[in-house]
């Protein structure tokens, strides 16, 4: 039996497919964590399928330009995003979940309403845009001290883009300080998020090998039913 | 002292009392006349001494090359169509729009976010949701609404170059002749945009008289609510 799948608009679709993304802040460790789980889902024989943000490529064309000339604002910055996700959720990801496969999202729409409310844009109102977006059979967040993330990407001498830094905001100068403080708000706003949805919260401090034996553990009896390449009829 | 308002929480860090423009949107369906009358209504405000600026739909800096190569190929998603065109609209509006009113420039807008949220519902948006995602638009002063009925529409279309793919809605499952593809598309697009007009209360204006009356008629009622303002 497949689970309703339905969108935050509240329209019920069934769709024998499962939905499992991450989110965190940069550092967290959600990517490792999903490329992770994708390779032994593979293993298993599940069809996966892996959706990243910001990934649609004419969008992507138009992105690029923009950040690049640095175009955007707090709106428009939410609104082309929003236009990725929106083709990706037509294109890649409702026909992927309706023909039974497991859909894995690094980020969601979560990291916009974390960040695009981090950058100023009211929360009802990009809650509101996303209305069209598939609800995930799982949703996890990575969560982590800001302190350990910034370690994580900052010990690696990056080179951060004006808008991954935050640098449109004018917090602060420098592109390091200004990355520290705009992740602190974009955490902050994480955390308002674990209250609002249904997020499983995981601890990110812990060792990568840990984070998947739970990872795994926890998905497990959620793929139930679904389809297998070269397993047949398999006692579930 | 005048000043604006949003459909909703409006702009992010936008201080509203700053605009001191006006904004005038023309609104119709696709070869009413709009570019036409805004041209010479431009011109006739000139004469009274305002200064004009002037906006149409995918003309941003930001995304109007990115929908003209999604059209190009018809690669978008439906949807994606709906947020590439908001996001187009959100770039002039924050670029070009509020600048013009910053300045106290009389902004003429060949069609708002009306006919984007009427292109969208036709398309299969929610109307709700799609309102919702331009609610952070400004009111306009006013808007003026070409209306015309499919009938009248057809002869002038035929004349100005024929059917265009997009404005005869081909992207839709409505036949696969152009003609009754355009018939039935418009007529849905000029539905919605009747709706609308009820909903937004448009100054609407029969667009099958003759040009020169309602481009006095036009004239008249600009000039009539800016001086109105200035008092």
């Amino acid at each position: 039996m497949s689970p309703t799948i339905r969108t935050y608009g509240d329209n019920q679709r069934e769709y024998p497919g499962r939905l499992f993304i991450v989110e965190g802040i940069d550092g967290s460790g959600k990517s490792t964590q999903l490329t992770l789980l994708a390779q032994w889902l593979r293993s298993q024989g599940y069809p996966v399928v892996f959706s990243e943000w910001n990934s649609s490529m004419i969008v992507k064309a138009t992105t690029s330009r923009a950040k690049r000339r640095r175009l955007l604002t707090p709106l428009s910055f939410s609104l082309i995003h929003a236009t990725d996700f929106s083709d990706r959720v037509e294109r890649e990801i409702v026909p992927s979940l309706k023909a039974g496969a497991v859909v894995l999202a690094d980020r969601y729409v979560y990291t916009a309403f974390a960040r695009d409310v981090a950058r100023g844009v009211d929360a009802a109102w990009v809650r509101g845009l996303y209305r069209f977006a598939v609800v995930p059979t799982r949703a996890f967040y990575f969560r982590v001290p800001l302190e350990v993330a910034l370690k994580r990407i900052l010990s690696g001498r990056p080179k951060l883009k004006f808008y991954e830094a935050g640098m449109d905001l004018g917090l602060h100068p420098e592109p390091n300080e200004s990355y520290r403080r705009f992740q602190a708000r974009i955490l902050e706003q994480y955390e308002h998020l674990v209250d609002e949805f249904p997020l499983r919260v995981m601890d990110a401090t812990r060792p990568v090998e840990v984070q998947q034996r739970e990872l795994r553990r926890e998905i497990t009896p959620l793929l139930a039913g679904l389809a297998r390449a070269g397993v047949e009829h398999e006692k579930v | 002292m005048r000043r604006f308002e949003s459909y909703g929480e409006g702009i992010p860090n936008l201080d509203l009392a700053e605009l001191t423009g006006w904004l005038i949107v023309v609104e119709g369906t696709d070869g009413v006349g709009r570019t036409t009358h805004i041209n010479l209504l431009r011109a006739h405000l000139e004469r009274e001494g305002f200064a004009v600026a002037e906006t149409g739909l995918t003309r941003s800096d930001l995304a109007s090359r990115g929908i003209r190569r999604a059209k190009q190929g018809n690669t978008l998603g439906s949807n994606a169509y709906n947020l590439f065109y908001a996001t187009d609209f959100a770039d002039r509006l924050e670029r070009q729009i509020v600048p013009a009113l910053r300045s106290g420039f009389v902004m003429l807008t060949d069609r708002y976010t009306y006919s984007l949220i009427a292109r969208a519902i036709v398309r299969g948006a929610d109307p709700d949701w799609i309102k919702q995602v331009y609610s952070f638009s400004l009111k306009p002063d006013a808007v003026f609404y070409l209306r015309i009925d499919v009938a009248n529409l057809v002869p002038r279309v035929v004349s100005n170059g024929g059917f265009d793919y997009w404005e005869s809605g081909m992207d839709l499952p409505m036949g696969e002749d152009i003609y009754e593809s355009f018939i039935r598309y418009q007529q849905r697009v000029i539905e919605e945009l009747d709706g609308l007009s009820r909903e937004y209360e448009f100054h609407t204006l029969d667009a099958t008289r003759p040009m020169d009356d309602i481009a006095e008629d036009l004239a008249v009622r600009v000039s009539n609510l800016l001086h109105r303002e200035r008092v």
